[in-house]
């Protein structure tokens, strides 16, 4: 099965894709735009500072997907030696650190008129910090060791250590007593959130989602020409 | 209505400075990546031109090789 992810097998996609997604990109990030910040109502309750969810929220859920997604990869090629599974945790990193910042500057910016300050040692937001420095050793990582085998053992050792702060920050604002409020969409039973907000927030979370598709399939193609011309200069 | 999509009860200047930090950070994440990738493209492409015969055709041999110097414009 793992044959059909040969690189040499998907770049036919991947360097025509991104185009696509692009656009697509732009027509679902304009619609979340437009749900978000006019047509979705205000909170009764936060006013219209509510807005900021739609921005905040899917980019931890997108920041939080990712890096469990890299772990995976990262775990699932160093078992089964596929280094085309680094290539892909690599390539989806840098879009999963940026929406990890976006998350905790929207967060900030949200804390001051919800909570009355820009920044609190709260347990949610202290949890994201950290992985958000995960994120930053994963990237540093990459760049300081040349050697692929050294490379794959510690980006695999850092998802492995960092994933275990995966679930504490989806289960911190049930475990302490923070801030934060609790979770308002559930999987399981009903939602607490209303229809009407919960829409713009599944559009906004979908343009999310196509922004770092994109990002990844760009510095999938980055990466591929990387090995590329390093196999030219073997010639 | 122009005043009210702006001002927000007074929470404009947080919900506009949010979504604007957002899509500066979206514009800038990809800039950056096409840079990179345009970069690297440009190498393979100008190596690519320096290979003799023989070995530009152990290297057209690879269809991966082919799709980079044809269509992999974003």
């Amino acid at each position: 099965m793992f044959k059909y992810f040969e690189p040499n097998k998907i770049f036919s996609i991947t360097s025509k894709a991104p185009r696509y997604v692009l656009i697509l990109f732009i027509i679902v990030l304009s619609v979340g735009l437009l749900e978000a910040l006019i047509l979705s109502p205000e909170d009764y309750k936060q006013s219209h500072s509510v807005r900021i969810m739609y921005v905040h929220v899917p980019a931890a859920w997108i920041s939080l997907g990712i890096f469990s997604t890299i772990t995976l990869l990262s775990v699932m090629g160093y078992i089964f030696k596929i280094r085309n599974f680094f290539l892909i945790s690599k390539s989806l990193a840098p879009s999963g650190f940026v929406f990890n910042i976006i998350a905790l500057v929207t967060g900030s910016i949200w804390g001051k008129p919800t909570w009355g300050t820009w920044w609190a040692w709260d347990a949610r937001v202290t949890s994201m910090l950290i992985l958000a420095l995960f994120y930053l050793l994963y990237l540093i990582a990459w760049r300081i060791y040349q050697s692929n085998d050294k490379v794959f053992k510690i980006t695999s050792i850092i998802t492995i250590i960092g994933i275990i702060n995966v679930p504490i920050i989806k289960y911190s604002v049930d475990w302490w007593n923070t801030l934060h409020q609790p979770a308002s969409i559930n999987l399981i039973s009903k939602s607490s959130i209303h229809t009407s907000m919960l829409f713009p927030l599944l559009i906004m979370t979908a343009a999310f989602a196509l922004f770092s598709i994109l990002i990844f399939l760009m510095k999938y193609n980055t990466e591929l020409i990387k090995i590329k011309n390093k196999g030219l200069d073997r010639l | 209505m122009i005043n009210e999509i702006f001002l927000m009860n007074g929470y404009g200047f947080y919900v506009w400075s949010a979504f604007l930090f957002t899509l500066l950070s979206f514009v800038s994440l990809y800039a950056l990546v096409k840079i990179q990738y345009l970069k690297e493209r440009n190498k393979f492409i100008t190596k690519f031109g320096i290979l003799d015969s023989e070995k530009a055709a152990i290297a057209e041999s690879q269809s991966i090789n082919k799709e980079i110097l044809s269509n992999t414009t974003i």
